[in-house]
């Protein structure tokens, strides 16, 4: 069985490592016809002759220097308009944005001609050889039941050197991605063929990292589905959010693009879908028939309606543990890493002011956005509209919920957007704390304060405070995974929905300590 | 101003010290302990060592909280307590008085005179510093014995299986921990003890260690005349209090410090809590001395208030208790005897996999329900603590059994099965009735 486990890691580092080469395996020649169908005609007239000359015919083996070269010609050009004031004919496209499309169509090579091949070194050795280091676990694990042994001795789990590795290769990538994309053409080629098959078109960014994120929440969901074999609500939540994320996130918004009807993730309700209320999207409804209309008209009610009733009926976990996408992957492919989570006070502390401020940082940059495309004036109390949903977007929707959500999850845990910038969190989580029928109930006196409910919650709550208490748990954070009642050795902590009354959800009952004589509150 | 000072940073002085602070702002709060510098879960050092939990995971509160609250802590250890002059002499030699004490210093293993039993090797497992020892000999340990078959053994067996370390566990009772569990669960527990590949050897006991030529342990020789060879041995047979830096002091021992029903001892304005005190008269169906954690924490919110001016006796209410064995969770509510006296029943009811059992105990005649043992379900606690105040029937307890599960969600409901297997053996007609939140907070609420 280990040495099933010991091939399976070289399979994996060997798909992994060839698919971080691909950036530097590409060979791209480009023409002057498809360099001309991915500029636009102002584009086109400024920089398209000289970029012809410095690319045509050429082979490039290289997307950076590629991009180099039309970040010469781009930069060399504006600096030119800017200089004469010409605003007007100024590029606002970046290097990225222009060479990235040219790139995907202009490539030869291993990624064309041997597709099949190049996806089953990297896509294929890196899922066979995940599987093969995580199926020998139901024999080496022993019997069923929770077996966290060693996460705290692991250099992958507890911050050891292979976690910082870790961390750097996830930070790396998503700023590539998101930033950088033309390095991951290769990569992008990779999965291109999938894309055509789904939705007709080529794959774009987007598409390898749907692809990814569907991959690496499957792959980490057999593992979830081994280690917590024996506990039903966490096999059934994970086999859920695997099924949204898959279904909803991915699949249908392909297969809708092939029928040429808008698109839309039916699960993803503002403000986390924060571009929701954008004019490009709503326009693109409002053109788009009575499936356009009926898209608007969802996502308000998602967000206005469906999400708070099932909170007060459910809690917030609904959402968060059993149909969020960034939620399906914390707890897929982020449960190694759950106990890393700050447990302190000032964590706590940081904390309700970080992630209320982010909601009314939403609030306001939807306001504004939303005043613009009824008014059409860009400026309300000395801001643009434009800048600050872009700022937004930039630091919020990519860097918080993108690169440091994601890839934090090696060294700050798994729930780091969750449960510190997550604006539907926070509106759901006011919900969950003052009118819900969701409670975590306390077991009388059982608890042994052992710590190990506080370790495992990736929200960072003090479980054990409550717990030893006597006390439920009510709190705004809490997302439900359970995982805390899965850990607790001696049976203390039960997810339960009852009546909303705070007297019975909240307040710490006469303690149950097996003492006839003291019933005062600890 | 008055000052309290309490021995021992466990639940029991830790509780008494917060409890005392909640009810006096005044009072100066001083804890000593010579284990170390917070307070932390005993219950926790197993998962420690097998990498659950870091050691301060395992502290309650964050240091914060001590310096919050005005208690003041102290790492050190107490040599002498002259009780005349109120004042505590410290190995450091300096000297800490009181107004009150409270001794709350614990138990530690047994060790009951083998020949060996002081080897290298060869350890207990009880405080931090056992933990630290472990460590230390787990380096080098392919095969352990672990000696006596009760809660900390299990624990010890689990921790070595998972370094991968190989483990003979000598149990002197013919089933494990058949001196606390009926035959049938003690069977149960057995069974999943071998199922995790410990060598689990019955009626056996320890009667000599043997060293070897590096002057570690080698190996045991068995009162059954069995050679067993291993580089560690872990004695878990038991605990006694920790009472030996007591003595030859002028306050009465036996073996625990003595104490009457408001815990006091015999030394004016001095009390004992937790594992190291003994009752003069037990409490009603209560053993002389106490060593869970969940009386430790009685005594030392009942042993606050008599301090704080509000004289109180020690009242335990219904016995419960929990452990886990490996991979299987127990949970008890009242009284389940090893061996039922005349008088009681028995319905036991196991399931088909032989890891979930419920062990029902009850009156004969009346009918009342008197105790509960659980495997592999969790039940709630204070339901059936409700049920044995209110001194319910059996057939009423199965009859309102769904409100008592306390699984997680979405977990297989065995109250059906359970009920029709009593119904047969008992030849009644008890049929369960769903789940009620109204009838389950009308518990909660005191």
């Amino acid at each position: 069985m280990k040495t099933i486990k010991n091939i399976g890691l070289i399979l994996f580092l060997t798909g992994l490592a060839l698919f971080t080469a691909s950036s530097f395996l590409g060979e791209f020649k480009a023409s002057e016809k498809v360099i001309k169908s991915c500029l636009s005609e102002r584009e086109w007239k400024s920089l398209g002759a000289e970029l012809v000359t410095r690319l045509e015919g050429k082979t490039f083996s290289l997307p950076y220097h590629f991009t180099h070269e039309i970040w010469e010609v781009h930069h060399a050009k504006n600096e030119e308009l800017k200089q004469a004031q010409d605003w007007d004919n100024v590029i606002y496209s970046t290097p990225q944005d222009i060479s990235t499309p040219i790139l995907l169509q202009s490539a030869t090579g291993l990624f064309i001609n041997s597709w099949g091949l190049m996806f089953l070194l990297t896509f294929g050795l890196g899922i066979i050889g995940a599987l093969m280091y995580i199926l020998p676990n139901v024999i080496l694990l022993g019997p069923p039941g929770i077996k966290n042994n060693g996460n705290f001795t692991s250099a992958a789990t507890s911050r050891g050197w292979i976690g910082w590795i870790t961390f750097i290769y996830l930070v790396g990538f998503y700023i590539i991605l998101y930033f950088y994309p033309a390095n991951v053409v290769p990569q992008i080629l990779l999965v291109s063929p999938i894309s055509k098959a789904l939705s007709g078109n080529p794959a774009s960014q987007w598409f390898l990292y749907g692809f990814l994120y569907c991959t690496a929440m499957t792959v980490m969901a057999i593992r979830m589905f081994i280690k917590y074999r024996h506990n039903k609500y966490q096999l059934l939540r994970t086999a859920v959010v695997l099924f949204f994320q898959i279904a909803f996130a991915f699949l249908i918004p392909e297969i809708m693009v092939r029928f040429n009807l808008p698109t839309m993730d039916f699960k993803n309700a503002w403000p986390l879908d924060y571009d929701f209320f954008f004019d490009w999207n709503l326009n693109n409804l409002l053109d788009s028939g009575n499936l356009g209309i009926f898209m608007i008209a969802w996502g308000i009610t998602l967000t206005l309606v469906i999400v708070p009733v099932l909170v007060y009926f459910y809690g917030k976990r609904w959402y968060c543990s059993w149909v969020c996408g960034c939620g399906g992957l914390a707890e897929t492919l982020g449960d190694p890493y759950r106990h890393l989570s700050d447990k302190s006070m000032k964590a706590w502390k940081i904390e309700r002011y970080l992630i209320h401020g982010v909601m009314i940082f939403a609030i306001i940059m939807t306001g504004m956005t939303l005043y613009t495309y009824f008014t059409g004036s860009s400026e309300i109390m000395g801001f643009d509209s434009y800048d600050v949903r872009k700022s937004y977007g930039f630091l919020i929707g990519s860097i918080f919920s993108g690169v440091i959500g994601t890839g934090f999850y090696p060294i700050m845990g798994n729930r780091v957007w969750c449960r510190f910038g997550c604006p539907l969190a926070a509106y759901m989580g006011l919900v969950q704390r003052f009118k819900s029928r969701f409670r975590i109930t306390t077991n009388g006196g059982q608890c042994i304060s052992c710590g190990n409910c506080s370790t495992y919650c990736e929200q960072g709550i003090d479980v054990r405070a409550y717990a030893q208490k006597g006390q439920n748990i009510v709190r705004a954070s809490c997302v439900g995974c359970g995982v805390c009642a899965a850990v607790c050795p001696r049976g203390v902590l039960k997810l339960e929905n009852g009546p909303n009354d705070d007297s019975s959800r909240m307040q710490a009952p006469a303690i149950m300590i097996g003492s006839n004589e003291v019933k005062i509150l600890s | 101003m008055s000052k309290v000072v309490i021995i021992g940073n466990g639940i029991s002085g830790v509780t008494a010290a917060r409890h005392i602070r909640k009810r006096d702002s005044n009072v100066e709060i001083l804890i000593i302990s010579a284990e170390s510098d917070y307070f932390f879960s005993r219950t926790a050092l197993m998962y420690i060592y097998m990498g659950h939990m870091r050691f301060k995971d395992t502290q309650p509160y964050e240091p914060w909280f001590w310096q919050k609250n005005r208690i003041n802590l102290k790492k050190a250890f107490v040599q002498h307590i002259d009780f005349q002059q109120k004042q505590l002499q410290l190995s450091d030699n300096d000297t800490v008085s009181y107004d009150h004490l409270i001794l709350a210093v614990g138990s530690k293993s047994n060790k009951f005179g083998w020949p060996g039993q002081d080897l290298p090797g060869v350890q207990g497992l009880y405080s931090y510093q056992d933990l630290e020892l472990l460590e230390e000999n787990s380096v080098h340990a392919t095969h352990a014995v672990i000696v006596g078959g009760g809660l900390i053994g299990v624990e010890l067996a689990e921790m070595l299986h998972s370094r991968g370390i190989k483990v003979t566990f000598l149990v002197r009772e013919k089933r494990f921990w058949n001196s606390v569990l009926p035959d049938e669960e003690a069977d149960l527990i057995s069974r999943h003890i071998l199922q995790n590949h410990i060598d689990l050897r019955f009626s056996e006991e320890l009667d000599e260690i043997v060293a070897g030529d590096n002057g570690r342990v080698a190996g045991v020789k068995t009162i059954s005349g069995a050679y067993i060879p291993c580089n560690m041995v872990g004695l878990t047979a038991g605990v006694t209090a920790n009472v030996d830096f007591l003595k030859d002091a002028d306050i009465e021992i036996d073996r625990g410090i003595m104490v009457n029903h408001y815990l006091e001892t015999s030394q004016k304005d001095v009390y004992a809590i937790g594992d190291c005190a003994q009752f003069y008269e037990p409490s009603k169906g209560r053993r002389p001395m106490e060593q869970v954690w969940y009386t430790g924490r009685m005594m030392g919110e009942v042993v606050a208030k008599t301090i704080t001016g509000e004289p109180t006796k020690y009242n335990p209410g219904h016995w419960f208790n929990s452990a886990k064995f490996f991979d299987i969770e127990y949970q008890t509510y009242g009284v389940v005897s090893s061996k039922l006296p005349d008088g009681q029943k028995g319905f036991y009811w196991e399931d088909a996999t032989g890891k979930m059992a419920v062990h029902f105990v009850f009156e004969t005649d009346s009918r009342k329900f008197i105790g509960i043992n659980t495997f592999g379900i969790r039940l709630r606690h204070d339901l059936f603590d409700a049920w044995l105040n209110e001194e319910k029937t059996i057939e009423h307890v199965l009859e309102y059994l769904k409100d008592a599960n306390f699984d997680p969600e979405f977990y297989n409901s065995y109250e059906a099965d359970i009920i029709d297997a009593f119904n047969q053996q008992e030849n009644t007609t008890v049929k369960p009735k769903k789940k009620s939140w109204k009838r389950i907070l009308e518990r909660i609420q005191h």
